[in-house]
């Protein structure tokens, strides 16, 4: 446990992620002004006392609409690695226990097919199509993540179906599937959950992109990107309004991959041997 | 090297023949009727046949498919839906604005990323490396069109340097026009710069502890010489890899960063077209995009081919 608070990744990680989720969480009980209510009195004032932020052209207090719209991005970012998580590592384990077969060629040329569309292309067809929505950032940034898991699953797989234990589990009669499940999975969780921190940052940085040229939340929904895009018409007269939700993109991405790096360095054996 | 190179050449056509397959029936069958949109509830059935003649819409799906794909490659893109112009004319324009952003920020991303790794692997563990390092961890979590207002708000607001935005157009010259796609370039390249530089950094170091870098070493050669006569060159196929795929996050990126800056390129005509509705400029700009992709990614499989005998061997 002690190697966890040595790792310089894995701390700062920790505690900028837990800083966000955290804020995101009592976002849904208190904020400390509401962010629906509009109130022209207060615009557009720099950092002070009474809002720690400032106030935006609205006068709604900067730092509550950060702690909302630190819900949509996690929220967005998190539904988007889940959906490529559920999708991508069946196909994955499926495509290594019948490598060379019809069934990992057909799964990866489709996931070479997906790679070809950046998750913003994904995200303009389906708003083309059916209109801007967080869902459909979702939906755009989830399909991307599919072959990114597809991929790594199945060349983690690759490498365990030659080891000995899992001759012995054939020897046993165990089936490919039953194989896959309870011992390639377990094995390649650890790969799972470092890259699931990356894609959970990138999937932040790419909604609030989507959200800042209007594919994605729309009003009201509180989100970074949009504060950024109302924000710019002002910067050069308000530029705390373009300061803060950049800052919190910012520190909530580096917070995620410095603990994506530091669980990589703890969770792999190897490297801690060479540390210790 | 033949067989390597027609095998590749016919999954590029696969590729391209199930992407186009993918966008037709994302934005022309899923979408429903375009002539029945532009004429509205009360649209008489004669003119919406005439409507759907002029702009391809007859016959069965296949027929309209064969018919898209077959104009795309004779550089024929339709017609757009609102401003009745053929697409290729509005593509055409508009490209000349991305493509040399996207290749501004890749040549900008490689000069910063090149030196930047080779000198971080050279001192690993030094302060310069951890340096470096830290820049890139910045680098890859800042998002790139936040980057590019705070230079707008330093460079254009404060300093007057450059302008807030928009294209001077080449006419004004290619120094003007270049001036124009400076800070965007900058924004477009800081993320990825960051990457290739990890990418550099780390697969340098990689090579260095191979045998035959020992072995140069025992030679007589120093560290310096054996990694510019020897790692330099071997570590470059990873590199190679990142910096194609980083072109098509470039061309998507660069959708975002136009917006920011008001380039008149495919990113601006793509978000005018979804306001608009007009699917087939939408349609157009993706398979274009997709197809770059598709093609540089081509490129790179057969580059590191003609690096790496060992690849053409192997396969």
């Amino acid at each position: 446990m002690s190697l966890l608070f040595y790792n310089r990744s894995f701390l700062p990680g920790i505690i900028l992620t837990t800083v966000f989720a955290a804020a995101a969480l009592i976002s849904l009980v208190w904020v400390p002004y509401d962010t629906t209510i509009l109130n022209i009195a207060e615009k557009l004032k720099p950092p002070n006392l009474a809002h720690p932020l400032g106030t935006d052209q609205f006068g709604r207090d900067i730092l509550s609409m950060i702690m909302v719209g630190a819900r949509t991005s996690i929220a967005v970012a998190l539904v988007a690695v889940g959906i490529g998580m559920i999708a991508g590592v069946p196909l994955g384990l499926a495509a290594a226990a019948r490598k060379g077969g019809l069934l990992d060629e057909v799964i990866m040329r489709m996931n070479d097919l997906v790679f070809a569309f950046p998750s913003l292309l994904i995200a303009v067809m389906i708003t083309a199509v059916f209109g801007a929505s967080a869902l459909n950032a979702i939906i755009a940034i989830g399909i991307f993540n599919i072959p990114v898991f597809a991929r790594l699953t199945r060349g983690a797989a690759l490498t365990l179906w030659n080891r000995e234990y899992i001759l012995a589990a054939r020897v046993a009669g165990k089936g490919q599937a039953r194989i896959s499940v309870e011992h390639i999975l377990p094995n390649v969780a650890n790969l799972l959950i470092v890259q699931g921190t990356i894609q959970f940052s990138l999937g932040i940085l790419a909604e609030a992109g989507l959200s800042y040229v209007g594919l994605g939340a729309q009003p009201p929904t509180a989100s970074w990107g949009r504060m950024l895009a109302d924000s710019q018409t002002m910067i050069s007269f308000a530029p705390h309004l373009a300061l803060f939700p950049g800052l919190a993109i910012l520190l909530t991405v580096l917070g995620l991959n410095l603990l994506g790096d530091g669980l990589r360095d703890l969770l792999d054996p190897k490297l801690r041997r060479a540390r210790t | 090297m033949l067989r390597y190179f027609l095998k590749r050449l016919l999954s590029l056509a696969l590729s391209l023949v199930a992407a186009s397959v993918v966008i037709f029936l994302a934005l022309e069958v899923v979408p429903g009727d375009p002539a029945a949109y532009m004429l509205g509830l009360n649209a008489q059935e004669d003119t919406l046949n005439a409507l759907r003649e002029q702009l391809g819409l007859n016959g069965t799906i296949l027929e309209r498919y064969l018919s898209w794909a077959g104009g795309l490659l004779t550089g024929d893109f339709g017609i757009s839906y609102t401003y009745r112009t053929p697409v290729s004319e509005m593509i055409g324009d508009r490209l000349w604005v991305s493509l040399p952003l996207a290749l501004y920020a890749l040549t900008l991303s490689t000069l910063i990323a090149f030196p930047a790794g080779i000198w971080a692997a050279s001192r690993r563990g030094s302060y310069v490396d951890t340096g470096v390092m830290g820049a890139t961890q910045l680098g890859v979590a800042i998002p790139n069109f936040w980057f590019a207002m705070l230079m707008v708000l330093v460079f254009a607001i404060n300093l007057r340097w450059f302008s807030a935005g928009g294209f001077a157009g080449w006419e004004a010259g290619f120094l003007a026009g270049m001036k124009s796609l400076t800070l965007p370039a900058i924004a477009l390249a800081l993320p990825q710069a960051s990457i290739l530089t990890r990418v550099m950094r780390s697969s340098l170091l990689d090579t260095l502890s191979e045998d035959f870098i020992r072995t140069a070493r025992a030679k007589g050669l120093t560290r310096a010489q054996a990694m510019w006569r020897h790692a330099l060159r071997n570590a470059l196929i990873p590199v190679l890899t990142i910096m194609g795929l980083q072109f098509s996050f470039l061309l998507a990126g660069a959708i975002i960063i136009e917006n920011v800056f008001y380039l008149p390129g495919l990113g601006r005509l793509v978000f005018q077209a979804i306001s608009a509705r007009d699917l087939i400029v939408v349609e157009s700009v993706v398979m274009l995009l997709v197809f770059a992709v598709i093609v540089v990614n081509f490129a790179v499989d057969l580059a590191y081919a003609l690096v790496d005998p060992r690849l053409r061997r192997r396969r």
